[in-house]
């Protein structure tokens, strides 16, 4: 276990568990105390897209096999949470143009995937990384911010295609400049819109990376705990309470994994929503 | 915790993976999907159709029947008519036939009870001739005297 290396620092043993695997753009080198924007979280990056080509595999293999027949396994379970997500879709955002269904299955699914990774014991694949020769591996792509933003920008742009789309370029800078105060307050109405707009994507972004992060950071701590046992005095009994909390824990998160990746989802739903629907509508 | 160049990727594989869900994966899932509605609603539509044929089949084949069973009633009705007809046509030759024969029998009946008479005039005119001839005991002319001895019979 990588807690072997130091196990009386626990505080570099944390450390260790919350450092990406960095790639400096610059000069094109793996260095974990890598700064700045040019460089690449490759362990956030490759686990991300391997879960989301995991994702579009299993998609388009259900694609292949789709008919309208009875539909087998694979295709059942495809099908069953398309029909979900367009159920939700058309009950948040009736007027929804084809892209809305396939986003929100997508961000599900996929943050549901990347969120999983963190019910795989946490020192398992960073071990076996550490016996590749790579010294620093985090496996849950959704405890980055990088990754969370990632996904939450994208649909901050789109939430600003969406107005732009739906009410046209003059419609929207005039909602903007006129609610919710009225058009004499348009200095007022427009900062707090801005903020808004802002908020939505932050907060998309950092819930879903706060609950995952929290999630690994308890994990980590309960393996510190179970590392510690071994050295302790009353270790038999420290391992039992690391094992009975890893065990409470793992169960309570089960439920986390699926609630963000549907709150992630149908919150983008909401906004492509109402972005699309105009505020003077309401009146 | 610092935002880099991995949020430029992420945002970059999200639309690629996003623009693959929407165009490749799931029009052929959405579109197996409404055609095994289609065929779901044709066949239950089908369905339908079958239930209904079988009852109007049903219906019809009771309104024939029905109409078998009274035209068979028609039938045996006029069959019974025809029957009590034929029995009374019987009846009225028979009663016809038996007229007829107790007549001609009459008719024979009095037809012989004419011949007796006659044949009793007969030997009535002969026994008187005899009879005169044995009181008169003399031969009278059967010829000379026929007027009145014919004269004679007819009175008898």
């Amino acid at each position: 276990m990588a807690a072997a290396e130091a196990p009386e620092d626990s505080g570099s043993y944390v450390l260790h568990h919350l450092t990406n695997l960095k790639l400096d753009l610059r000069t094109m080198t793996v260095d974990p105390q890598a700064h700045g924007f040019w460089v690449l979280n490759l362990d956030s990056v490759i686990f991300s897209l391997v879960l989301g080509s995991l994702f579009l595999f299993v998609l388009l293999k259900a694609a292949r096999s789709a008919t309208s027949g009875k539909p087998s396994g694979l295709v059942n379970f495809v099908e069953i949470t398309l029909e979900f997500w367009e159920n939700q879709v058309k009950e948040v955002f009736p007027q929804a143009n084809p892209l809305v269904v396939p986003l929100a299955l997508t961000i599900f699914v996929w943050v549901l995937l990347m969120n999983l990774m963190d019910v795989v014991p946490v020192d398992l694949l960073p071990f076996l990384a550490g016996q590749a020769g790579v010294d620093h591996l985090r496996i849950v792509p959704s405890t980055d911010v990088n990754i969370t933003f990632g996904l939450s920008l994208s649909v901050f742009l789109l939430i600003i295609g969406y107005n732009l789309v739906f009410k046209g370029p003059i419609g929207f800078l005039k909602e903007v400049l006129s609610h919710p105060f009225g058009p004499w307050l348009a200095p007022v109405n427009l900062v707090l819109r801005i903020v808004e707009e802002i908020a939505r994507p932050v907060s998309l972004a950092l819930r879903l990376f706060g609950n995952l992060f929290a999630g690994e950071l308890i994990f980590v701590l309960i393996a510190l705990l179970l590392a510690q046992a071994r050295t302790g005095i009353g270790g038999i009994g420290l391992a039992g309470l690391g094992f009975v909390a890893h065990l409470a824990w793992a169960f309570f998160h089960l439920l986390v994994i699926p609630l963000q990746a549907f709150v992630f989802a149908v919150l983008t739903v909401v906004y492509l929503s109402t972005a699309a629907h105009s505020h003077s509508e309401d009146h | 915790m610092d935002i880099n160049a991995t949020l430029i990727l992420q945002m970059i594989a999200f639309a690629v993976f996003v623009w693959v869900t929407m165009k490749l994966a799931l029009p052929p899932i959405s579109k197996a999907m409404k055609d095994r509605e289609v065929r779901i609603a044709d066949g239950l539509a089908a369905a339908e159709k079958g239930s209904k044929a079988l009852q109007d089949a049903s219906t019809k084949s009771d309104e024939a029947l029905k109409a078998a069973r009274v035209q068979a009633q028609e039938i045996v009705g006029a069959a019974n008519k025809q029957a009590t007809q034929i029995v009374e046509q019987a009846r009225q030759d028979a009663e016809s036939e038996k007229t007829r024969i107790v007549a001609s029998g009459h008719a024979e009946v009095q037809r012989e009870i004419a011949q007796a008479k006659d044949a009793l005039r007969r030997q009535v005119s002969e026994l008187a001739v005899a009879g005169a001839s044995k009181i008169l005991h003399r031969e009278i002319d059967a010829k000379t005297h026929a007027d009145v001895l014919n004269e004679l019979a007819a009175q008898v």
